[in-house]
């Protein structure tokens, strides 16, 4: 089980990562366990300057981008190579 | 190995195919650019038959030459700027401005805001991590205020509109608020009222990094052409409309007694109006362009504009979360003195 962490205060474009995750991990029946993490002092310690942030697995993946499908999908099917 | 005969070194090199696209894309883009102005006339005074001299066709003429004109301009320009600004991020702007003291440093911060990429809904985590870094408060501000205000979509209308000139005025003032405007905070030594949270993490340095390829550096710029064009389309073409309808229906020099560089009251006035007013550029510039045209001094029209895109009320509402309502009143009443001066200083100078 993947754990994935988007990181955001509630923004429209955290909101809209949250969302392309859920769909993606669905479409690809990957199961995942999806935490938003809303709290400021819990999203800096992942050392991000911009959000929307996404963490798989313990690992800042993208920050401050709306990431595309195929992006997500990435991150999601290949998070041991990183 | 012999079945691919066609072209297979230009396959094999992504990167060349990518500055292929781009290149192929710009000749189509200068093409489709020269034709906006005989077009618009077709449509306008053949196809409509309207007539050139009367209200109506005044409109609509600058309406249908203005909205293509000004919708291929921003595919172009922001395809260029975002292509830059996939060399900067805000860590790299962080690793530029550590260490620099203020005045030199505020200088840099707002250039930076300029080409870092940035959205005011990442405010916050962008401000306690360059405060964390020990970047000068001040500077921060610098940057905090540059990176919306000189934004690639006015600075593109106001290109589109009036010409490089007010574009280039627009920039440097810009540039000069958020440097001066950035000092002053940063001398007065407002570090009590930023919020106890902010100072009590640590170790902000490092973070994420990635490196891209120019086909992704391309990829990405034509995303954020996409991504822009879908959210401001429509402003920009209810405004254009809405400075249509001005350019051809208000007299000349309509708006010189209450808007004009006589009127001393009005620069102030049109700040005060613009600091709750939060719209995107795109709906603000064509209307103030209009206003422009009908005897509104530029100075007083420009300062509203900055006032409206650069002070806004949402991103005073996200900066409250690290900013005591003290500091949020010095910074909203620092930048708007800046740009009132700013604004009676252009009418000074063009007036």
């Amino acid at each position: 089980m993947l754990n994935v962490k988007v990181l955001g205060s509630g923004c429209a474009n955290c909101k809209r990562l949250e969302q392309t995750v859920k769909r993606v991990a669905e479409a690809r029946q990957i199961p995942i366990e999806l935490e938003h993490v809303t709290d400021y002092a819990e999203i800096m310690k992942w050392k991000i300057l911009a959000t929307p942030g996404l963490v798989v697995n313990n690992k800042v993946v993208s920050a401050g981008r709306i990431l595309k499908d195929d992006e997500v999908a990435r991150f999601l099917t290949a998070p041991q190579e990183n | 190995m012999h079945t691919r005969a066609v072209s297979p070194k230009i396959d094999q090199h992504p990167a060349a195919r990518a500055f292929v696209l781009v290149g192929l894309a710009a000749v189509v883009w200068l093409v489709l650019y020269t034709l906006i102005e005989p077009f618009s006339r077709w449509v306008s005074f053949g196809l409509m038959g309207l007539d050139p001299a009367s209200h109506l066709g005044e409109a609509v003429a600058f309406f249908v030459y203005d909205v293509p004109k000004i919708l291929l301009l921003l595919s172009g320009m922001i395809f260029l700027i975002s292509v830059v600004r996939t060399f900067f991020s805000p860590e790299r702007t962080r690793v530029l401005l550590g260490g620099k003291r203020q005045g030199v440093g505020n200088a840099l911060a707002a250039a930076l805001g300029i080409v870092t990429p940035f959205c005011s809904c990442s405010a916050v985590p962008l401000f306690i991590g360059f405060v964390e870094s020990g970047i000068p408060l001040g500077v921060t501000f610098s940057f905090l205020i540059a990176a919306p205000t000189i934004n690639e979509v006015a600075v593109i209308l106001l290109y589109g509109l009036f010409g490089w000139k007010v574009a280039a005025l627009y920039v440097a003032s810009g540039l000069v608020i958020a440097t001066i405007a950035g000092y002053l905070i940063g001398k007065f030594k407002l570090e009590r009222y930023v919020e106890d949270f902010v100072w009590q993490m640590q170790g902000a340095d490092g973070g994420f990094v990635e490196k891209l390829s120019w086909p992704e550096r391309f990829e990405r710029a034509w995303d954020s052409v996409k991504e822009i064009l879908r959210k401001v389309w429509l402003y920009v073409v209810i405004g254009i409309a809405i400075g249509a309808g001005i350019h051809g229906f208000v007299p000349e020099a309509a708006l010189a007694d209450i808007m004009g560089a006589k009127a001393w009251w009005s620069v102030p006035l049109a700040v005060l109006i613009g600091i709750p007013l939060y719209s995107n550029a795109a709906g603000v510039v064509p209307i103030v362009g209009a206003l422009i045209g009908k005897g509104a001094s530029v100075g007083t029209a420009l300062a509203f504009m900055m006032s409206v895109v650069g002070l806004s009320l949402p991103e005073m509402v996200i900066l409250r979360r690290v900013l005591k309502p003290r500091l949020i009143a010095v910074f909203i009443g620092t930048v708007a003195v800046a740009i009132v001066i700013t604004g009676y200083l252009f009418n000074f100078i063009l007036g």
